[in-house]
């Protein structure tokens, strides 16, 4: 098949795109996605339903975010311009809340008064708490054991936004735990509660609305860069965890066929010792969380811990189109160790004033290879998708500073 | 014919004007040697379907007792080979008492859906219920069962309303499982008669057994699920006699205390009969 002109055509009516995605949930679930189905095509119908989102997103949010000429990196580089896609600035710093926004107004819509939540870095689950307040809903977010210590700062603020925060302690207490939590969560509370997930993955019709919804980056972003230079950029590029940022990114140029997409997965301390968080880099595909994707498992279908120094790239599995468009050669994933990411996040912060998360670290650890291979007339974008705050105790940690 | 040992267990309880007791284990948990004493146990004590747990990291729909029991078994490197050589062992042995396999997708996903369904066969194994996938992915297994007769057992719950029935008794095979409570397994106890009318509409639209399942723990819930439903079926209550072995190290308790629950279930499902 020729997939040229037809990538933004995914995810099929089954919730494919190729042989990924799908619905892999328990049959009490099955409903409840259906008809979260439904709700959704009607909202993109419906303008009074884009009237609101595109108001909270200016007053509330702070879209557009900038699209920033980051000279000194540029300079640094000697290579291709980087631009920063400022998705940090965002209120309450990550580009979480673009989803978050859009999944709360659906569940509102249908009627649901209780949201859950699973979350990492703590940025999904505060920015669902920080919606949740805004809209006086009940919030509850599962977070794993692990990252409840490495991300205490998120926690408080989640707290005082009136979330309730369930420490996940069973499996292995992180991501991914916390994900099998809200979906036993939701098995549990079908009738009034609505499964805001944080990243582009689960059961379909998630992977596709939580793109549709992270679009917004993208598109901000395909437009700014027109104004600014006149042309479309050589290169995107952007961190992954589940996938959202990414995609979000990526998706508005997926036909642009001359604007490569660069995806850089979390190596950990490096892919070949195992202990990673690189589902396309070192995984294989499979089934979890309710869609089919690439996943760190073991040769019987085990699942296998992800490691990284980031809380938010720390999980085994990857969003469907990312499998998808890895597999047909439309983007190109690359990975970052710890290492690298931690030096890439001093390196920003003293050449241009901006203390990135440690996720956006790992794209821009790679950003050097990628503008010198574009030379200095090319374009390069990057999603600056989360600011460093939440992270500096951590970071201080690694650099062995006692704060 | 694998179905027929399904088939043939329903009708000869039927027989009996009674439902059926399917009774689950994990196995490996608390290792594979106690898990087969503990199968050989239950059908001894009444069991009348053995369901046999395919350990999963990440069983999303299984409360405590069940994930922990995963995670035993993993522990001392229980794989999806090893759980079809138990039934195989089973089977040498035992020619009626159906065994069904119940897991998650993924392990069976890896070993490929063809190997696995000839492997199974070869196992003796009647069929599986495969939690994560609803009859929409369902697909690839079925075309994998038919050469076999393996059954394809599917879930219905208290959310799956007629028109989603008629989904899921499509290409379902061997008996429907209702699960009685919208939760995991292990949680609170349903409330017979809130799903029967549930239990009904399944058996009228499917034309299959419909076992009820989740939240089942005691002699006297057996027995009122009984009276409305073709088959009880209780897993944590059995497999928290694993983890006390497993605490205890006294592995020989496990068999003996499924046994003993096993009768208890059965005589009690015995002392009503089927409506
Ligand atoms: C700032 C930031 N970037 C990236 C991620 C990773 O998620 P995704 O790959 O879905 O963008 C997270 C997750 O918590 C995050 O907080």
């Amino acid at each position: 098949m020729d997939l040229r002109n037809t990538w933004d055509q995914w995810p099929d009516a089954n919730g494919r795109f190729g042989e990924f995605g799908g619905r892999y949930v328990a049959e009490t679930l099955m409903p409840l996605i259906l008809d979260l189905e439904a709700e959704y095509r009607k909202a993109k119908e419906d303008p009074a339903f884009k009237a609101e989102m595109d108001d909270l997103w200016t007053h509330y949010v702070g879209r557009p975010s900038p699209l920033y000429f980051a000279e000194r990196l540029t300079e640094h580089f000697g290579g291709a311009k980087i631009y920063f896609k400022r998705d940090e600035l965002n209120h309450t710093g990550a580009h979480k809340i673009n989803n978050c926004l859009g999944q709360v107004l659906l569940a509102k819509r249908m009627g649901k008064t209780r949201i859950i939540a699973e979350t990492g870095a703590g940025q999904h689950g505060v920015a669902t708490a920080t919606i949740c307040a805004r809209f006086g809903l009940e919030c509850v977010v599962f977070m794993g054991e692990t990252d409840v210590e490495r991300q205490k700062p998120n926690v408080f603020r989640m707290k005082l936004l009136g979330a309730k925060i369930v420490p996940v302690s069973s499996g292995t207490g992180t991501l991914k735990d916390a994900m099998n939590e809200a979906l036993r969560d939701w098995v549990t509370n079908v009738d009034d509660t609505f499964y805001c997930i944080g990243t582009a993955a689960g059961p379909h019709p998630y992977p596709e609305l939580v793109r549709d919804f992270q679009s917004v980056i993208g598109k901000e972003a395909r437009a700014q860069i027109q104004e600014r230079e006149g042309r479309l950029p050589d290169a995107v590029m952007a961190c992954i965890g589940g996938g959202s940022n990414a995609i979000g990114l990526f998706h508005p140029f997926l036909e642009d066929e001359s604007v490569r997409l660069i995806g850089v997965e979390a190596a950990g301390h490096g892919i070949e010792t195992g202990e990673h968080a690189a589902a396309l880099n070192g995984g294989l595909p499979g089934i979890l969380h309710g869609n089919k994707t690439y996943l760190l498992q073991t040769d019987d279908g085990q699942i296998v811990d992800a490691h990284s120094i980031s809380a938010g790239l720390d999980y085994p599995g990857i969003g469907p189109e990312h499998a998808f468009l890895r597999d047909t050669g439309r983007a190109e994933y690359l990975s970052c160790t710890d290492q690298e990411a931690l030096d890439a996040f001093q390196l920003c912060t003293r050449l241009e004033g901006i203390i990135p998360a440690l996720e956006p670290s790992h794209a821009l650890a790679r950003v050097g290879e990628v503008v010198k291979e574009l030379g200095p007339d090319g374009l390069l974008i990057l999603n600056m998708c989360g600011r460093g705050d939440k992270d500096v105790f951590s970071v201080a940690k690694a650099l062995g500073v006692d704060m | 014919m694998p179905t027929s040992r399904i088939t043939d267990t329903f009708a000869k309880a039927s027989g009996e004007s009674r439902a059926v007791l399917v009774s689950y284990l994990m196995a490996g948990d608390p290792d594979l040697e106690t898990s087969f004493a503990a199968m050989c146990a239950l059908r001894d004590n009444g069991a009348d379907i053995i369901e046999l747990g395919a350990p999963f990291t990440d069983p999303m729909a299984d409360g405590a007792s069940i994930q922990k029991a995963g995670l035993r078994a993993l522990a001392h490197k229980t794989t999806l080979a090893d759980t079809l050589a138990l039934a195989a062992r089973f089977r040498e042995d035992d020619k009626t008492t159906p065994v069904i396999i119940m897991g998650y997708a993924n392990p069976v996903f890896r070993m490929g859906f063809a190997k696995f369904a000839e492997a199974a066969h070869e196992a003796g194994v009647d069929g599986t219920i495969l939690v994560d996938l609803p009859p929409e992915e369902d697909g690839e297994l079925r075309d994998a069962y038919a050469p076999y007769d393996l059954s394809v057992i599917r879930l219905a719950t208290p959310t799956t309303h007629e028109a989603r029935m008629q989904k899921v008794a499509e290409g379902a095979s061997g008996f429907l499982y209702f699960v009685a409570v919208t939760g995991v397994t292990g949680a609170g106890s349903a409330d017979p008669q809130a799903i029967a009318g549930n239990i009904e509409m399944a058996k009228r639209v499917s034309g299959l057994p419909v076992c009820v399942g989740f939240g089942v723990k005691t002699g006297d819930q057996a027995a009122e699920m009984a009276k409305i439903a073709d088959g009880v079926v209780v897993g944590s209550a059995f497999v928290d006699h694993a983890e006390k072995a497993h605490e205890s190290g006294e592995f020989a308790d496990a068999p003996r205390g499924m046994g003993a629950l096993a009768k208890e279930l059965s005589e009690a499902i015995r002392t009503v009969a089927k409506q």
